[in-house]
């Protein structure tokens, strides 16, 4: 129970002034994924039955590994933005909220940074 | 996690059924939310058979008459009849709408009657719109300025400026699109919701006003602005006709001016 007036708490805590960088973040990869989206389906489709050593070969030229690097990084970014919108618009428990937004964040790094050692792996790796 | 089911002294029971009149030839049968917190029973959906012969055509009308000849404890909100006072919002056959500008012809079937969807239920058909109200006013919706009043009394605005405020000052607050959106039902509690953005960009794009990067500065939060999903069940909703998701999006593109 709370008698604390109505517009004591629609105003609540105040601003928090965020919001505009995710909301950027958002329409920045969006937008960024269409081309890179396309050009990974062209990608793999040519890439379909050759030997490792082929795709190894692919994946050395610079322009490759570069673009597959950027992909796997917009595409973490944008599905961690994703998913911190969900956890927010759904979670209502304040501590499973932090716990859920922390994890989000934590994955994503350990995904991005995960996946772009791998392309370096094979690109540069012996 | 967000409660998708209603909790068991709020689930709606079959209520109690008026038949219309005999000789009545033209029968339309009204279901309707009736709810009555002081009683302690669960809400139920009466039934009303009413012969559109001897009615007007609108769902307001419907209820008039039911409240006026069949049942005088059916409580709603009404007032001008004519869609500027918003204050017969209710969901009509699923969605929310004006009462005074819902033709009955309009309902195939059972015409069902709930008040706005996921509010607190003040009696049958009323919602207690006190949060919404109060968001509201936490937008400062009034001119705020810093220079002095001109000396003839008027603050000027060309007609090109006048025309920007245009799907926004016809709003009449009825709050449909507001008990519409999904984010609000989600997050009510720290979304300002659709129709209390609308009057704030109201002011936002108002030439005459002076306060506008602190307006924007009041939004820019997670919260009270970006749970906009651009859903567009507002939009959908709207009975005038407006377009709230639109104008929360000019709401984020004025904060994304100011930054980039």
């Amino acid at each position: 129970m709370t008698l604390r007036s109505p517009i004591g708490r629609a105003r609540g805590l105040g601003s928090a002034k965020n919001g505009l960088a995710h909301h950027w973040g958002i329409i920045v990869t969006s937008v960024g994924l269409i081309p890179l989206s396309l050009w990974f389906v062209v990608s793999v489709k040519g890439l379909a039955g050759m030997d490792y050593a082929a795709f190894k070969a692919w994946m050395g030229q610079g322009s490759h590994a570069s673009l597959m690097i950027v992909t796997l990084l917009l595409t973490v970014y944008h599905a961690v933005l994703g998913l911190t919108m969900v956890i927010e618009d759904y979670v209502a428990c304040e501590a499973k909220k932090v716990v859920g937004l922390i994890a989000t964040k934590l994955i994503g790094a350990i995904l991005a940074v995960g996946m772009t050692v791998s392309i370096l792996k094979v690109a540069v790796g012996g | 996690m967000v409660e998708f089911a209603l909790p068991a002294n709020s689930r709606v029971q079959p209520g109690k059924s008026h038949k219309a009149p005999a000789g009545a030839k033209n029968v339309k049968v009204f279901k309707i939310y009736r709810y009555d917190p002081d009683s302690g029973a669960n809400p139920r959906l009466d039934s009303y058979e009413i012969d559109l012969d001897a009615c007007g055509p609108m769902v307001l009308d419907a209820l008039l008459k039911i409240k006026n000849e069949i049942d005088s404890s059916l409580t709603f909100r009404r007032s001008c009849r004519e869609g500027i006072c918003g204050s017969c919002a209710m969901n009509i056959d699923g969605t929310n709408t004006l009462a005074c500008l819902k033709p009955i012809e309009d309902i195939k079937g059972e015409a069902a009657i709930y008040p706005l969807p996921h509010m607190p239920v003040v009696k049958d058909l009323i919602p207690d719109l006190t949060l919404p109200y109060a968001q509201l006013a936490s937008v400062k919706p009034w001119m705020q300025t810093q220079s002095p009043t001109p000396p003839d009394g008027e603050r000027l605005q060309s007609p090109e400026e006048r025309e920007k405020l245009d799907g926004l000052w016809e709003c009449i607050l009825c709050f449909c699109c507001q008990t519409s959106c999904p984010s609000y039902w989600w997050n009510g509690d720290r979304y300002l919701g659709p129709a209390v953005l609308l009057q704030a960009a109201r002011w936002i794009h108002d030439s005459r006003d002076e306060m506008t990067g602190e307006r924007l500065d009041a939004l820019e939060d997670s919260f009270k602005l970006y749970r906009c999903h651009t859903i567009m069940n507002c939009t959908k909703t709207c009975p005038k006709g407006l377009n709230p998701a639109k104008a929360i999006g000019s709401i984020k593109q004025k904060l994304l001016e100011r930054s980039v």
